[in-house]
């Protein structure tokens, strides 16, 4: 079993999604597999309760919340210091990892206790408690398997959904000594007694935050494994990293907020655990930490929020469901779009937050099927969104000058109707294969198909001699 | 019913058996069929790719191109899409969108005319004892909400349209995204033919999905059997392949 792929970046996409299809063919049938399971127990979920009206509430309330930014954070930053909580502003990755190295330092913390977060992915949270000295481990069962496997996550929700159990059982007998043919469940146990000592050891917790209401300062976390729970309440120090996108007005929205987010990602009612956290703990109470950091984490989310058009994607709540539903998606899984994010929303938040330099060709790994819209419970338009960054691409001139030249050529003609049909007839007769060597888009098309059998005769000639 | 038929690029020069069996089609059921030639592109590659001025050129011949109709008809889910859902996001003034509104208002995918505007509910028995897989056109089915309309249709010509778990997942094809990112295009279509059961055809409302499967399952060497919607109907109503068209 081999680490993470060796060009891990959004520019190698094409490559690394040849290259996935062509040599491990078991992560398309496993994504496969993992994708339409969830997709599917997300449609009866959503068919359980009037899921359009929640979808409709659901883009409001984080809309709303959105387009009021500054006054919720300030005021969860109020609520959050009231209930005793270290409340720290981050601008980029550089000031949270200052965040983590000061209460590191302050704390002598040597084990770090992690669970989930896609955000400290981003952030690159485990090389920096590295490059400190301390050892973070990944406490949800997934991350932990391609933490063991030093891979990145592949999935928002499921980061190992590209491993199979046959993978997972060679690797938990070569680390963990579990028998070859293991059952998921011992698989698990093996796993939770490994894990069980370093909750222990560990003296610091970092968990993300799925909702932060501003009202009450709750950061509220869903779960299935208990991992959260026992990361942010048994270790001396909680650190939640936050994104600035994730507070919502009030404590009540969690309630609806919770319940949809569960249905979207895993098709269940609700996350098996829900922790509110609203500081450490108090004199009377026997759990908790002795001190709460929240981290307001924005790294680039003002400068998407100031998109016009594209902003639209910070009210994702990270369900996965439109990677789950995505064609794109389901043949490679996450490895391939080479950033944190993945699928159709990592097509559209990645130009805004790495740039667009930087996350092309992602939001072109798209047919523009929008399955993806049929299922965002925030009612995210992430065709237009596509759209929007293709235009963008365009704009900046970043798409090659063949294109450009060749799409103004073709509108020219498509205006002068005489000259479009001639050079349609001439279309008809391309030998493909050879035009494929100058017009790279004819190219890519015979690289995996057989070029198209032209009608021998064109309709509007048909139509001249008249049907019958 | 006066109906302007619109057969689009693909249409035009991949399909044009299929068009003519469109113009069959829309006579049989009563419509007066006529052909503007000044047609040419809806626009669509340009303004999926990124091109907005060009997308939007476009746009405004074909609105000149079609102003006059009474119904624009259109064998392709996907252009008809393009005009009646997207044109609007191109409109730059209140004028031109009311323009688009009125146009979306007029224009239909062929099978949806000959359902809701033809009231069409019997075609004939040219499919009998046929088994047909019909392909969602991503298109259609979203941006028209054409989805019961061709499996009516097909099931009225007495075929057994067959159940396909992949029917409504995308073939791939994406326009410029197929030539773009090939590989996971035709990973794309792969899935939709390797969970196809045994049929006499495959169809779909959408050319450009056509072009995809059977370009792919041609390269594969599958004897999969791929018919325009418009081809088979005619079929379905005179009884056998007139056309003789292969998509």
């Amino acid at each position: 079993m081999t680490g993470s792929s060796t060009d891990y970046r959004p520019g190698a996409y094409r490559e690394a999604a040849a290259r996935s299809l062509r040599d491990t063919p078991a992560v398309r049938e496993s994504v496969g597999s993992a994708t339409r399971t969830f997709d599917s127990l997300r449609a009866s979920a959503y068919a359980d309760v009037d899921s359009e009206r929640w979808r409709d509430w659901a883009r409001d309330v984080k809309g709303h919340a959105l387009t009021h930014l500054d006054e919720y954070l300030e005021e969860a930053e109020r609520s959050l210091v009231e209930n005793g909580v270290h409340v720290h502003w981050a601008a980029s990755a550089a000031d949270v990892h200052r965040v983590i190295a000061d209460v590191v330092s302050a704390h002598g913390i040597r084990t770090v206790v992690k669970s989930k977060s896609m955000l400290s992915e981003e952030l690159e949270v485990n090389a920096h408690l590295e490059s400190l000295g301390v050892r973070p481990v990944e406490t949800d069962l997934g991350e932990y398997i391609i933490q063991l496997l030093d891979e990145p996550p592949s999935h928002i929700v499921g980061p190992a959904i590209h491993r199979s159990l046959e993978d997972c059982r060679a690797l938990f007998h070569e680390r963990l000594g579990t028998p070859l043919d293991a059952e998921p469940d011992e698989l698990a146990a093996a796993a939770r007694e490994a894990l069980r000592e370093d909750f222990l050891a560990a003296d610091l917790g970092i968990s993300g935050g799925n909702f932060l209401a501003a009202d009450t300062g709750t950061v509220a976390l869903i779960e299935n494994e208990g991992n959260i729970r026992l990361t942010t309440s048994v270790p001396r120090v909680h650190i939640a990293l936050v994104g600035i996108e994730k507070v919502v007005p009030r404590f009540e929205d969690l309630a609806g907020l919770l319940q949809l987010t569960a249905r979207a990602a895993t098709g269940q009612p609700i996350g098996l655990f829900v922790s509110l956290i609203q500081g450490p703990r108090a004199e009377a109470e026997v759990d908790g930490p002795e001190e709460v950091h929240v981290v307001l984490v924005d790294n680039g989310r003002t400068a998407l929020f100031e998109d016009d058009v594209a902003w639209e994607a910070l009210r994702c709540v990270r369900c996965g469901a439109c990677l789950n539903i995505c064609p794109v998606y389901r043949q490679t899984g996450g490895h391939a779009y080479g950033w944190t994010y993945s699928g159709p929303i990592g097509a559209i938040i990645s130009p805004g937050l790495l740039g667009l330099d930087r996350a092309l060709p992602l939001p072109h790994a798209s047919s523009l099927c929008g399955a993806c819209a049929d299922v965002c419970p925030v009612r995210i338009p992430i065709p237009e969104l596509l759209i929007h960054w293709r235009e963008r691409t365009v704009e900046e001139g970043r798409n090659p000058a063949g294109e450009r030249f060749g799409m103004k050529a073709y509108a020219s003609l498509a205006e002068r109707p005489g000259a479009f049909s001639a050079a349609g007839g001439t279309l008809r007769w391309t030998p493909w294969r050879a035009a494929g060597r100058v017009l790279p888009v004819l190219n890519g098309w015979v690289q995996e198909r057989n070029a198209p059998v032209p009608s021998p005769r064109s309709f509007r000639d048909l139509w001249r001699e008249g049907i019958e | 019913m006066k109906v302007a038929l619109f057969v689009t690029c693909l249409g035009d020069h991949f399909f044009a058996d299929a068009c003519a069996d469109a113009v069959r089609l829309l006579r049989h059921v009563g419509a007066e069929v006529s052909f503007p030639p000044d047609q040419t592109c809806c626009g669509q590659p340009a303004y999926n790719s990124g091109h907005r001025p060009e997308a939007l050129r476009m746009m405004r011949h074909t609105m000149q191109v079609f102003a006059a109709a009474e119904y624009v008809v259109l064998p392709s889910g996907s252009c008809a899409g393009m005009m009646r859902s997207l044109y609007t996001e191109l409109a730059d003034s209140d004028e031109e969108r009311a323009a688009v509104e009125d146009l979306a208002a007029r224009t239909y995918e062929l099978s949806e005319f000959l359902v809701s505007i033809a009231g069409v509910e019997h075609l004939g028995e040219g499919l009998s004892e046929h088994r047909v897989a019909y392909h969602h056109g991503c298109h259609a089915l979203r941006e028209l909400g054409v989805s019961d309309e061709p499996v009516t249709l097909l099931r009225s010509c007495g075929a057994e349209v067959i159940e396909w778990s992949a029917d409504r997942e995308c073939c791939g094809f994406g326009g410029t995204f197929s030539a773009k990112l090939p590989e996971v295009s035709a990973a794309m279509a792969d899935h939709k033919l390797d969970t196809l059961p045994e049929v006499d055809f495959v169809t779909s409302a959408d050319g450009g999905c056509l072009l995809q499967l059977s370009g792919r399952a041609g390269r594969r060497e599958l004897p999969v059997p791929f018919r325009h919607l418009a081809s088979l109907l005619w079929q379905g109503v005179v009884g056998t392949d007139a056309s003789g068209g292969t998509s």
